[in-house]
């Protein structure tokens, strides 16, 4: 019996194995055709060069989506979790009338189809008769990002225990200096956290940011959106793999550091 | 010390004034809108009237699209539960040292850009692509074989884009379970797979279902693999919404199929919300 379900057990690190595979054979492929010379972006490989990388490098009009997305991205960031920290901490640490309502409201735009909430948000700008800009797609990637911040700080703030603070209080301390110098210390690995995911989904968006871009403010998904209408060129294999390694880095990296961090805070 | 009772409601009233300003009220106005008539020349006229309605139901175009959206749905959720289910059991059985790297690499395509991850596959279907370029090496095949531009390749698409949420979603509910049910099943006499069919399958029931909505739910509000994997038959809803609005700038009749695709939506939600609670699927995408 043992040794059945040992075969059992193999069957399933096999599959296990081989969704892997699957999951990851186009992103892999992606990589290495952008070292590809070959000018159609495709396989065989004929070789290893940084052509399309350094062809990227002189595109101006990649640079300036790659700065848009960036500093789109950064004030989503620092707008959506100065929103959701606080209300993840009135969920956590408070007890009010309609607070599961309430949460699940500000949840539930997860399940909103994100092409009714492009239509929708530009639909209200025009009937308001503002021009798309930036601001629209601030806003709109704020209420794209704002849900998923809830969720992940408000799982991280369960760990935090009240008892700290309360101590602070008792042995005098202001509540201006416990913030200070209690909870944003501890809180600061959920709100890095938030910040990082707000970036990167706003970052990568692009279902419903289609609708609020303009030929000024292309994020480098709608750029890619608009290289592809003509074929798939290996420059846009060579853009995916830098887009690839900086969502990838990113988080990977944060993570690491707020490990570092925590280990010599010893909380 | 007693807390004030409007703390909790001064923290939460940026968060509150944003969803209901930039979402709450301009998806109410979609619904409005789509009651409102098209005018040939300038600004659409305000109006009730239910023609925006009866030009989808007019003749079976539009509602076969409807119809194919959620077959195309539910194809999908059936491959990501077959796909899924597996892995998610074996991060919930397995004691390897690996197991958190594992898991990061389950998460890591959520942090990788859709539109990447969606035309990725052009790379390894297409007719230049890695199958019919190892096809074509081994003899097999003289021709490339057309793997592109058909529902079998969006479906590859929307797979991979939905895959993490449903191994996510089972693995949560696997978690949650006490290890001590199988252990009491087996030393009651049932077999290995008899104390997963009797107990772990059960209790897994609610992340399953939980995965299955958001992943028909996402389906449903996507139009980009339909778009650059599909063919012209693949086309789902949204890619009516997609066009109507910016292609020829049909607003009020892309309200009123923005208002359809809502509708269902909602009564499928909230059906699920009835019998299973919506707080399954925050659990696990708070797990990210």
């Amino acid at each position: 019996m043992q040794n059945k379900f040992f075969s059992g057990w193999t069957l399933i690190k096999l599959y296990t194995l081989l969704v892997y595979v699957w999951m990851f054979a186009p992103i892999v492929a992606v990589v290495i055709l952008a070292f590809n010379p070959h000018q159609f972006g495709s396989f065989p490989m004929e070789g290893f060069s940084f052509k399309w990388f350094v062809k990227l490098s002189h595109n101006s009009s990649i640079i300036d989506a790659f700065k848009n997305s960036i500093v789109l991205g950064s004030c989503t960031a620092v707008l959506t979790t100065a929103i959701g920290v606080p209300a993840a901490m009135a969920f956590i640490r408070y007890d009010f009338r309609g607070k599961d309502f309430l949460n699940t409201l500000l949840i539930a735009p997860i399940m909103i189809p994100e092409v009714v909430l492009g239509v929708a948000l530009l639909l209200f700008i025009r009937w308001l008769q503002q021009p798309k800009s930036f601001a629209l797609l601030l806003i709109g990637h704020v209420v794209l990002t704002l849900p998923y911040v809830l969720l992940i700080v408000q799982a991280r703030l369960v760990g935090i225990k009240k008892e700290y603070e309360e101590a602070a209080m008792v042995l005098g301390a202001g509540p201006f200096q416990t913030f200070k110098e209690i909870t944003l210390p501890l809180l600061a690995p959920a709100v890095l956290a938030g910040m990082l995911f707000s970036f990167t989904i706003s970052f990568d968006d692009v279902t419903a940011t289609l609708f609020w871009a303009t030929a000024q403010n292309q994020t480098v998904p709608v750029k890619i959106f608009g290289m592809l209408r003509n074929s798939i060129s290996p420059e846009i294999n060579a853009l995916g793999a830098v887009m690839i390694f900086l969502t990838v880095s990113t988080p990977l990296l944060a993570g690491y550091i707020s490990r570092r961090f925590a280990k010599g805070k010893d909380i | 010390m007693k807390e004030k009772w409007w703390k909790p409601w001064l923290l939460l009233s940026p968060s509150l004034t944003a969803v209901f300003l930039l979402l709450v009220v301009p998806v109410c106005f979609v619904v409005v809108y789509s009651f409102w008539l098209r005018s040939p020349v300038g600004q659409d006229i305000p109006a009730f009237q239910f023609g925006n309605y009866a030009k989808f139901f007019a003749d079976f175009f539009y509602p076969s699209i409807l119809i194919s959206t959620i077959r195309v749905a539910l194809e999908t959720v059936f491959l990501c539960l077959l796909m899924g289910y597996i892995p998610a059991y074996f991060f919930y059985k397995t004691e390897s040292p690996f197991k958190p790297a594992l898991m990061i690499l389950v998460m890591l395509p959520f942090w990788i850009s859709f539109i990447i991850r969606t035309l990725s596959w052009v790379n390894i279907l297409g007719d230049s692509g890695l199958i019919n370029h190892m096809l074509i090496k081994l003899g097999l095949i003289s021709e490339p074989f057309a793997m592109l531009y058909n529902e079998g390749a969006v479906i590859m698409g929307l797979l991979q884009y939905l895959l993490p949420f449903m191994i996510l979603n089972i693995y949560v509910s696997l978690d949650g379970i006490d290890k001590s049910l199988v252990e009491a099943a087996k030393s009651l006499g049932s077999t290995e797979w008899q104390a997963f069919r009797e107990v772990t399958l059960p209790l897994s029931l609610p992340g399953v279902s939980a995965g299955c909505l958001l992943v028909f739910v996402l389906t449903c509000g996507t139009y980009l693999p339909p778009m650059i994997l599909g063919g012209p038959g693949n086309e789902m809803i949204a890619n009516l919404i997609f066009k109507r609005v910016i292609g020829t700038l049909d607003w009020p009749f892309g309200s009123a199929i923005s208002s359809i695709l809502l509708l269902l939506l909602v009564m499928i939600v909230y059906t699920y919300n009835r019998y299973m609670g919506i707080s399954q699927i925050f659990k696990a995408l708070s797990k990210e």
